[in-house]
């Protein structure tokens, strides 16, 4: 027990501090581009009141977030009610954990990494707690006790899971080749020449993996467990205060979460074109990170560009791209990559 | 040293726990309390409600939950192979081939079925 309280672990204790505040500041300013973009594409200005620019508006909606009435519906299960928003943001608030955020920090004579936790389970851990989220939004909307909740919890939890396969699927087939699951290793075999990235390698994949983070999301055009028009708000109906602001605002730390994880998979995670030429290890560091994150903030700019460019999906239509399309695309994918890979091996080139 | 990996992802757990715990303390204790039996009941767009929302809903979900428990222990099951790909080599690549044929058997055969019809 002892050895636990090391250097070491004072170095996570503080990255987990600063990354937690950053995933906050970051899902909490997604809300206020999304607007802003929604805004830009529909030929409107959007928020401009709160603070130049209205860039005050994150703050001042959560905290009227706060001061909002708590409405507990009588016919709701009451302890349910809150564990379900709890989960959905524990979860959505726990995948950040193995995303390697850019290279070793070389500070005070000791080396610090910028990843939480370098398991060698990595991706294997991410899948596994998202899909542990699908548990906050079934509870939630069945404790509601509402007919919206319920049928927007029920589309939820099905879609999510179905997208789930193609999901798993399509990274299948970059392991093949990676070898590793660990988050570090795949980003490792990706540094060197911008052709390294696995996107070159694994377009259909990427492209599978990417439809199916937007519906693991709810993002649209997979946004039918909570379409205003058929549902009023889907599985958060009943919810008001924090607890609805938990529901909307995990969403938005998903979003993050998932953009920083088709980088890292696909765009070569902190890797840039010419690292090598960059010797100061510091400024490495720093260019690494900021790398990564110029890649994230243009899939968080993708997931809401998507939005205001397609339309939502029809209930049938989603399921036959998710069983019908998706999952035997990603089989191919893998036999593709399996049958390319082992033809190389034979022909030896 | 593994141990100190774990640890962390422990107390990023005990991190986002403190967080929605004082969120929920907080957004209870700072926001109005005027409570009324109108206010309590479910939203229904304004009509009266009717009944009790947990009542029977269509089969194709339950359908789609179990046909995903199917499908994911086979994902899961590709994990180890696609992990030791260069390793198995050919050999690896035909027996996985093998492995799939009744997957993709089965694939086909709920699909004849109709189960992944919801039209």
């Amino acid at each position: 027990m002892l050895e636990l309280f090391t250097p070491e672990l004072l170095d996570k204790s503080i990255l987990i501090l600063v990354l937690f505040l950053v995933t906050l500041g970051i899902a909490a300013y997604s809300t206020y581009f999304e607007r802003k973009v929604a805004a830009f594409m529909q030929d409107r200005i959007g928020p401009d009141r709160a603070g130049p620019f209205g860039i005050l508006q994150p703050l001042a909606d959560g905290g009227k977030m706060f001061f909002k009435e708590e409405i507990m519906p009588n016919a709701s299960d009451k302890l349910l009610f809150i564990l379900g928003p709890s989960i959905f943001m524990v979860t959505s608030l726990m995948t950040g954990v193995v995303i390697p955020w850019g290279k070793d920090l070389e500070m005070f004579g000791r080396t610090i990494t910028l990843q939480i936790a370098d398991i060698n389970i990595g991706i294997l851990y991410v899948f596994g707690v998202v899909s542990l989220g699908v548990y906050g939004i079934m509870i939630g909307g069945w404790a509601s006790n509402n007919k919206y909740a319920l049928l927007g919890a029920v589309r939820a939890s099905s879609q999510m899971i179905s997208y789930e396969l193609a999901m798993g699927l399509s990274v299948v087939a970059i392991l093949m080749f990676t070898g590793s699951l660990s988050m570090k290793d795949i980003v490792e075999s990706q540094s060197g020449s911008i052709l390294n990235w696995n996107i070159f390698a694994q377009p259909l994949g990427f492209l599978i993996f990417l439809i199916c983070a937007f519906a693991e999301c709810n993002r649209t055009p997979f946004d039918l467990p909570e379409c205003e028009s058929e549902l009023v708000g889907g599985y958060h109906t009943e919810y008001s205060s924090m607890k609805l602001g938990l529901f909307l605002f995990a969403e938005y730390i998903n979003m993050f979460i998932s953009s920083a994880v088709i980088s890292c998979l696909y765009f070569g995670g902190y890797n840039f074109p010419f690292m090598d030429m960059v010797s100061n290890p510091l400024l490495l560091t720093v260019l690494s990170v900021a790398s990564l994150f110029s890649k994230i903030f243009f899939f968080i700019f993708f997931f809401m560009w998507i939005r205001w460019t397609i339309p939502r999906f029809r209930y049938d239509q989603l399921m036959r791209l998710g069983w019908q399309v998706l999952l035997p695309l990603a089989i191919f994918n893998i036999l593709l990559t399996g049958g390319f890979m082992t033809l190389k091996d034979y022909l030896k080139f | 040293m593994e141990n100190i990996e774990y640890g962390a992802i422990f107390l990023q757990f005990l991190v986002a726990l403190g967080f929605v715990g004082v969120t929920m303390t907080l957004t209870h204790l700072l926001g109005p309390k005027r409570k009324s039996d109108k206010k309590l009941e479910n939203f229904e767009c304004g009509i009266e409600t009717t009944g009790n929302a947990r009542m029977p809903f269509s089969i194709k979900y339950f359908l789609t939950a179990i046909l995903f428990v199917l499908f994911d222990v086979e994902v899961i099951f590709m994990y180890p192979w696609a992990l030791n790909f260069k390793e198995l080599g050919a050999e690896g690549f035909v027996k996985m081939l093998v492995f799939m044929g009744p997957l993709l058997l089965g694939f086909l055969y709920i699909y004849k079925k109709g189960a992944l019809k919801w039209e």
